[in-house]
């Protein structure tokens, strides 16, 4: 973990809710890790996953969930933000020649730089995108760059006309691990069905690094913190 | 006036601390996870996470919500309980820590106080025992053990029988008169107090219209508690003559200073080391500095100076 002051290069809207924020002078850091932005006028820092993170720049999407994160829209280029950067224990890179990731909305986020470290390690990398509809699969041709991508929609919008475990069925056959990130009820039902693979979790943290016990949930393997021992768990230790 | 003359000794039951800063329970775990970050015995000592007799995993999740000038916590005492706090957790520590620490005592009846009190006993490196009493006596009607003076009192003369380290009250401000516990912790036997402990509060999501912390309220601490803990720290001072550590809201070397003015000999920093895990290294950092800036040489002439 390092403290250090970033500075904002661009703000962008993706969405009507979801926007891409890219930001300089960070440490480098793993897929799966995440950060944590003291936004102005707010007691706790914000955590983000790692979108991307290259020579310097970091990249996070975010979602408009609350006011903090819709302050964070109004942010201009060159803002300087306090963040503590370089969190948690990211995504395994090794261990597996086909894996298969699984990104669930504004889940799709951590997934974008593990596709690529994978594609660089010569990987053959497939990609899940699901969401509710069309509008929510954000950064298709980007992650499309790093695997073949499939989608699956709830109102079929595009792609698979179903959840992410009913899409996932065919491609677990065609993969041997796979990597998980979105709404809870979707690592759920993975979990529960496929246990070879890892998931990144979500929670209301406190601190954020690991001081406050905020974010413990319960594991086979006893208390765990996401911000610290996570986000990052084993698909079959988490106790949904 | 050299900063080099400038002394942040002090004193706390017999033992020489290197400064009166201590990350207060809760915000700091067991210590070592910090030593990632910096070389921790810069710290005059620590008070760990509150210890309960068997392990708790402690609250469902949410246990934390934003406030304006804070955040409001309710994790349910997680911790692994006392055996291996009192073996493992305290040699992890000595690893990374040289000075002696304060063992932070949680419990839900007079026989666990006294049973997790007592089990530091023969820990070298303990400093005392802090009890945190803000909890409900679940066989007693779950009233919390702190809100009353003479069930304060019985607990404490309870503790002390079989506890033989420096006993440490940590008071809770969510009652009528902190002076009164605090009068009635140093009339059965304590050593020192600490205060404040959290101040009652709560926060409600306004998309699910329902309280943001799964179990509905919680224990406000951080900056805005401060002039809270300040006032009551110094109505202690002005009650007992035993040692206080004050804490609640402090941030800065000017908030130690303004807390040790109150009355305070030591000050805890909690909810700051959360925000900035830098807080404490920065706050003795700064402390000198502070001090020369408002002609101070020596911290033990300042406690309790501002009391009328």
């Amino acid at each position: 973990m390092k403290k250090e002051v970033l500075k904002v290069l661009s703000n962008e809207k993706l969405t009507e809710t979801i926007f891409e924020m890219r930001l300089s002078g960070s440490s480098p850091m793993l897929p799966g890790q995440f950060v944590e932005l003291l936004i102005p006028g707010f007691s706790l820092r914000r955590p983000f996953s790692v979108a991307e993170y290259d020579k310097g720049i970091l990249t996070i999407i975010y979602k408009v969930m609350g006011r903090g994160t819709e302050e964070m829209t109004t942010i201009k280029k060159n803002t300087k933000i306090d963040t503590l950067t370089g969190l948690g224990r990211g995504f395994s890179l090794s261990g597996s020649e086909h894996p298969l990731l699984i990104g669930g909305g504004i889940g799709i986020a951590p997934l974008i730089y593990l596709a690529r470290v994978l594609y660089e390690r010569e990987k053959s990398v497939k990609i899940l995108l699901c969401g509710r509809c069309n509008n929510d699969l954000i950064k298709q041709e980007e992650i499309g760059k790093y695997g073949e991508v499939f989608f699956a929609t709830d109102d079929g919008s595009c792609g698979f006309k179903g959840n992410a475990l009913e899409a996932a069925q065919s491609l677990f056959k065609q993969t041997d691990h796979y990597y998980a990130c979105g709404p809870m009820p979707m690592l759920k039902a993975l979990a529960t069905n496929n246990k070879k693979g890892e998931l990144s979790l979500e929670a209301h943290m406190g601190c954020g690094f690991g001081a406050c016990m905020g974010c413990s949930i319960q594991t086979t393997d006893g208390p765990k913190r996401v911000c610290k021992e996570g986000p990052v768990f084993q698909a079959g230790e988490v106790i949904f | 006036m050299e900063t080099e003359k400038i002394s942040l000794g002090t004193q706390l039951f017999g033992y020489q601390l290197d400064n009166p800063i201590i990350p207060a329970s809760g915000t700091f775990g067991f210590g070592y996870e910090f030593a990632d970050y910096y070389d921790i015995n810069i710290l005059g000592s620590i008070s760990l996470k509150g210890t309960t007799k068997e392990a708790r995993y402690g609250n469902p999740l949410p246990r934390i919500a934003e406030c304006p000038s804070g955040m409001i916590n309710a994790i349910g005492l997680q911790n692994p309980g006392v055996e291996r706090v009192r073996t493992e957790e305290l040699s992890k520590l000595k690893r990374y820590y040289s000075k002696k620490v304060i063992a932070n005592v949680g419990g839900h009846s007079f026989e666990e106080y006294v049973y997790v009190s007592s089990a530091f006993n023969d820990s070298e490196s303990v400093l005392a025992v802090e009890l945190n009493v803000s909890c409900p006596n679940v066989k007693g009607g779950g009233l919390v053990f702190g809100n009353d003076p003479e069930v304060l009192g019985r607990l404490v003369k309870e503790v002390k029988k079989s506890c033989t380290k420096p006993l440490i009250v940590k008071l809770s401000p969510n009652v009528k008169d902190i002076s009164e516990m605090a009068i009635s912790a140093e009339s059965n036997g304590a050593d020192g107090i600490s205060a404040i402990n959290t101040l009652l509060g709560m926060r409600i999501d306004l998309k699910t219209r329902k309280p943001v912390i799964s179990v509905g309220k919680g224990g406000y601490s951080g900056k805005g508690v401060f002039p809270v803990a300040v006032k009551m720290v110094n109505d202690i001072f002005k009650a007992v003559s035993i040692p206080i550590i004050g804490m609640g809201g402090i941030s800065s070397s000017y908030d130690v200073i303004e807390m040790m003015m109150a009355g305070a000999r030591c000050v805890m920093v909690g909810t700051a080391n959360l925000i900035d895990p830098y807080a404490c290294k920065e706050i003795i950092e700064e402390l000198p500095i502070t001090m020369k800036k408002l002609g101070i040489c020596n911290l033990s002439e300042i406690v309790g100076c501002a009391s009328i």
